[in-house]
C-alpha cells in the first residue's frame, strides 16, 4: 500500500506534466488544425534556454523568465508566422511533414549548439522526502503537482472567465461565425500558439530536474502528449488533462505491477481501444463528418 | 503517357542501370537503399496517396518483412520462399490494420497506426527468444537466385532494382485498373463512392493490405542488403521518413515516391560536407520545400504546367470553366 501511494503520487506528478503538454497540443488543434509533431521538442528546448541563461550568470528564477520569453517568441510567434501560416491552407499533411522536420531540426540544434550529453537541471524545490502514512513522498512531486494545477486553473480562468478567453473559444468552435461577430480570429489563433509556448516552457522546467535536460527528451514526451490528447479527447481542454493524468498514473503503476518491458505498450493499447470504441476520446465532442 | 514523359522515364532507367558501374561500394549501397525504400514508399503512396488512408506504420511493415525473411532464412528456408512469406504476412497484418480505418479517419487513423508501429517495435525489442532483442540478427546471407549469386554489392543492387521495376510495373497496372479508380474514389469522397455501389469496406482493407505487403517486400530486400537488422531501424523514425518520401515527392503521383526516396536517401549524404550540421540543414530544407511546394515536387510541376497552359490558351467561358474546375484535394 505504501509503495502504491508513492507510485500514485509520482504518477500524478508526471501525469500533470503530460497534461500541460497535451493541453497545448489540443489548443493548437482546436484553433488551427495543427498537429504539432514537434511538441515533444518544444518541451525539450526551453530547458536549454534556462541552462544557457544560467551560463551567462543569470539566477535560476530570472533564467526561467528568460526561457519563457524566448519560447513565446520562438516556439510561439516565429513557429506560427514562419511554419504554420504559409502551410495551413494546404491541409494537414504538408504541415505534419514540416513539424516532423522541425522536431529533427530542434533536436539536432540542441545537440550541436549546446551538448549531446544529458545536463543536470536545478530543481524548483530541494529534494526532501515526506513520510505520509508510511509512504515516502518526495516534495518535488508535490511541487510539480502544485505548479501544474495552478497553471491549469489559470488557463481555465483565462478561457472561461474572461472576454478574451471566450473569444478564443468562439474561434475554436466556429471561426466563420466568430469572425462575423467581430472576433479578431487571426489574433486569437496566434494567442493559442503563445499560450502553448508558455505551457511547454513550464512543463520543461518541471520535467527537466527529473529526466535531466537532454536533446532526445522530446521523443517520449511528444508521444505522451499525443496519447494523452487522444485518450482524453482531441477537442477538449479537460479531456487532455484527464488523458495526461491517466497516462502518467498508468505508466508508473503498470511498470511496477504488470511488466516493465512493456510499460510503453499499455498506453498504446488503451489508445487503440479508446479510438475504436470512442473515437472522440473519453471527454471529447463528436466532430461531424461532411459529405 | 506523353512522349517527353516516356523519354524522361527511359533516361532515368538508363541512368539507374549505368550509374552504379561508376560508383564505389558506399555509392552502390546508397542506391540499393534507395531502390529498397522506394518499394516501401510506393506501398505507402498506394495506401495514402491513392486511397487516402493515412498510415504511420509503413516502417513497422518493413521491420516485420525484414525479420520474417531473416528468421525464415536462418531456419533454412530458401530466400524466394522467405520473400513470399514476408509479403503474405504483411498482407495479412495490413488487412487487420485496415479495420480501424473502417471506423476512424485522418488524424485518428494516423495515431492508431502510429501506436501500432510502436507496438511492433516493442515486440521486436522485447521478445528476445524470437528476435534476439536489441542484439538484432546478424550474418544474413544474400541469396543465390537461379545460380546467380547476389553476394556482391553491384549484383545485389541489380536484384533490388529489378524487383523495384517489377513492382512498379504491377502497381502501374493496378492503379489504371478499376481497383485503382476505386481507391481514388475512396480518397476523394468515400460516402459518394459507397452510394455509387462501391464496396468501400473491402477497398479500404485492400488499400492497407497491398500497401503493407509492399512494405514487407521492401523489408525482405532490406535484410539481405544490410545483413544486420535490429529493432531501432524500424522505429517510428522510419515510418516518418517513408511518409516524408511520399509527401515530398508528391502524394498520389505515381513517380512521387521515386523522387521522394531519392531526396530522403541522398540529400543527407550530399549535405555531409556541412559536417556535424547536415541533419540541421536537411530538416531546414525539408521545411522550406514543404512551404514552397506543399503538394510535393510532382504536384508543383503539374501546377506549373497547368498555369502555363492557362496563360497560353484563351480563357474559357465562365460557366464552362466553373464546371471544369476540380475539387480541391483534401
Amino acid at each position: 500500500m505504501a509503495s502504491f501511494i508513492q507510485l500514485l503520487v509520482s504518477g500524478l506528478a508526471t501525469g500533470a506534466i503530460y497534461a500541460l503538454i497535451a493541453v497545448g497540443f489540443t489548443l493548437l488543434w482546436q484553433t488551427s488544425q495543427t498537429i504539432n509533431f514537434a511538441q515533444g521538442e518544444f518541451v525539450m528546448l526551453p530547458a536549454f534556454f534556462v541552462l544557457a541563461a544560467m551560463n551567462f550568470g543569470a539566477p535560476f528564477w530570472l533564467a526561467i523568465l528568460i526561457s519563457i520569453t524566448l519560447s513565446v517568441v520562438i516556439l510561439g510567434l516565429v513557429f506560427k508566422l514562419i511554419i504554420v501560416d504559409p502551410m495551413l491552407k494546404h491541409g494537414v499533411l504538408p504541415l505534419v511533414i514540416s513539424t516532423i522536420a522541425l522536431s529533427l531540426f530542434l533536436k539536432e540544434s540542441a545537440k550541436d549548439f549546446y551538448s549531446s550529453q544529458a545536463q543536470p537541471f536545478p530543481a524548483l524545490v530541494p529534494s526532501i522526502d515526506l513520510h505520509v502514512f508510511g509512504a515516502v513522498v518526495s516534495v518535488q512531486s508535490l511541487a510539480v503537482l502544485a505548479v501544474a494545477i495552478a497553471t491549469v486553473i489559470a488557463l481555465h480562468l483565462l478561457l472561461n472567465h474572461t472576454r478574451l478567453g471566450r473569444m478564443m473559444q468562439a474561434t475554436a468552435q466556429n471561426p466563420t461565425l466568430a469572425r462575423i461577430l467581430g472576433v479578431p480570429v487571426r489574433r486569437m489563433v496566434l494567442y493559442t500558439f503563445l499560450i502553448n509556448a508558455v505551457l511547454v516552457a513550464i512543463a520543461s522546467v518541471l520535467i527537466s530536474p527529473i529526466y535531466l535536460a537532454k536533446f532526445t527528451n522530446g521523443e517520449t514526451l511528444g508521444i505522451a502528449a499525443f496519447l494523452a490528447a487522444i485518450i482524453g479527447g482531441f477537442n477538449q481542454v479537460r479531456g487532455a488533462i484527464l488523458g495526461g493524468v491517466i497516462l502518467g498514473v498508468l505508466d508508473n503503476l503498470s511498470a511496477a505491477y504488470l511488466s516493465s518491458q512493456y510499460r510503453a505498450a499499455f498506453p498504446l493499447i488503451i489508445l487503440i481501444v479508446v479510438i475504436l470504441w470512442r473515437p472522440q476520446g473519453l471527454l471529447g465532442r463528436l466532430e461531424e463528418r461532411t459529405v | 503517357m506523353s512522349r517527353s514523359g516516356a523519354v524522361a522515364l527511359a533516361a532515368a532507367i538508363i541512368v539507374a542501370l549505368a550509374l552504379p558501374q561508376f560508383l564505389k561500394g558506399y555509392g552502390i549501397y546508397l542506391l540499393s537503399t534507395w531502390a529498397v525504400l522506394t518499394i516501401a514508399a510506393l506501398g505507402l503512396n498506394l495506401t495514402l496517396g491513392y486511397a487516402g488512408q493515412v498510415s504511420l506504420a509503413q516502417g513497422a511493415f518493413v521491420g516485420i518483412g525484414a525479420y520474417t525473411a531473416a528468421l525464415l532464412m536462418q531456419a533454412g528456408l530458401p530466400y524466394p520462399l522467405a520473400f513470399v512469406a514476408s509479403a503474405l504476412l504483411c498482407f495479412a497484418i495490413g488487412w487487420g490494420l485496415g479495420y480501424p480505418a473502417l471506423r476512424v479517419q485522418h488524424h485518428y487513423l494516423a495515431f492508431v497506426t502510429l501506436a501500432f508501429n510502436t507496438l511492433v517495435f516493442l515486440v521486436l525489442r522485447n521478445e528476445e527468444w524470437l528476435t534476439h532483442g536489441i542484439y538484432g540478427i546478424s550474418g544474413i546471407m544474400r541469396p543465390v537466385l537461379l545460380g546467380w549469386s547476389t553476394a556482391k554489392p553491384l549484383a545485389f543492387y541489380y536484384f533490388c532494382f529489378g524487383m523495384l521495376t517489377v513492382i512498379a510495373a504491377a502497381l502501374w497496372w493496378l492503379i489504371r485498373s478499376p481497383w485503382g479508380r476505386a481507391f481514388v474514389a475512396l480518397r476523394e469522397n468515400p460516402i459518394r463512392a459507397l452510394s455509387l455501389g462501391l464496396d468501400t469496406r473491402r477497398y479500404t482493407l485492400m488499400a492497407f493490405a497491398i500497401g503493407s505487403s509492399l512494405g514487407g517486400i521492401s523489408g525482405a530486400l532490406y535484410a539481405p542488403l544490410v545483413q544486420f537488422i535490429e529493432p531501432n531501424s524500424f522505429a517510428l523514425a522510419l515510418s516518418f521518413n517513408l511518409l516524408l518520401m511520399v509527401i515530398v515527392g508528391g502524394s498520389g503521383y505515381f513517380y512521387g515516391p521515386f523522387v521522394g526516396a531519392l531526396i530522403a536517401v541522398l540529400l543527407p549524404e550530399w549535405l555531409r560536407i556541412t559536417q556535424g550540421y547536415y541533419l540541421i540543414v536537411y530538416s531546414a530544407m525539408i521545411m522550406l520545400m514543404m512551404a514552397f511546394c506543399p503538394y510535393g515536387l510532382f504536384g508543383m510541376v503539374e501546377r506549373a504546367i497547368k498555369a502555363l497552359r492557362l496563360r497560353r490558351a484563351p480563357p474559357a467561358p465562365a460557366a464552362v470553366s466553373a464546371l471544369q474546375t476540380e475539387r480541391p484535394r483534401p
